[in-house]
């Protein structure tokens, strides 16, 4: 089970183009990482939104086999 | 009305403060639930719990309820808040504090 964390980073990208995507492996397992993603589209967004998009892009994995992603997302400087 | 929304409905209108999550505010079973908890200890204010891990029914339907994939799912005076990040997001940000003064909170 679980997924490597260039599955995740690719998975994000191809569902928010510009993202600029940093996936941290807490544990080594394939199945607890953090990930910080900053996007220009999330200008106006609120957190809620932001982090909807990024697990629409993760198609449905997030809390099934990826069961542990720590979120973070934000706009460019 | 599904009667699982309907059930759902029920819980998040009828507290201000509800945490869905894996286990219980004692006893929490995840880190990102415990870390719930301990947020909301911090907010001093009352707050109802309901372990998804005892009722398979309400650990799918919350997910589909809010259109969110995880648990823990925090509810403020019947909307959904969000889930760990977002609360230490907002914690780290007094956003939450805000929200909990805004909606008028009944304190623990």
């Amino acid at each position: 089970m679980g997924m490597e964390a260039s599955e995740i980073e690719a998975l994000i990208r191809q569902g928010i183009p510009d993202a600029h995507v940093e996936i941290t492996d807490l544990a080594g397992d394939g199945d607890h990482y953090a990930a910080r993603v900053v996007s220009e589209s999330f200008r106006g967004q609120s957190r809620v939104q932001q982090q909807r998009r990024v697990y629409d892009a993760l198609g449905g994995r997030m809390g099934g086999v990826l069961h542990a992603l720590q979120l973070t997302t934000a706009i460019p400087e | 009305m599904s009667d699982i929304k309907a059930r759902i409905d029920e819980i998040v209108n009828g507290n201000d403060v509800v945490l869905f999550m894996k286990g219980t505010a004692l006893f929490p079973q995840c880190g990102f639930s415990s870390r719930a908890v301990a947020i909301l200890d911090h907010l001093n204010v009352k707050f109802e719990t309901v372990d998804v891990l005892q009722d398979a029914e309400i650990r799918n339907g919350i997910k589909d309820y809010s259109d969110w994939p995880t648990i823990p799912q925090l509810y403020v005076k019947g909307e959904f808040v969000g889930g760990s990040d977002i609360m230490m997001e907002m914690f780290e940000a007094g956003e939450l504090q805000q929200l909990i003064a805004d909606k008028d909170v009944a304190k623990a």
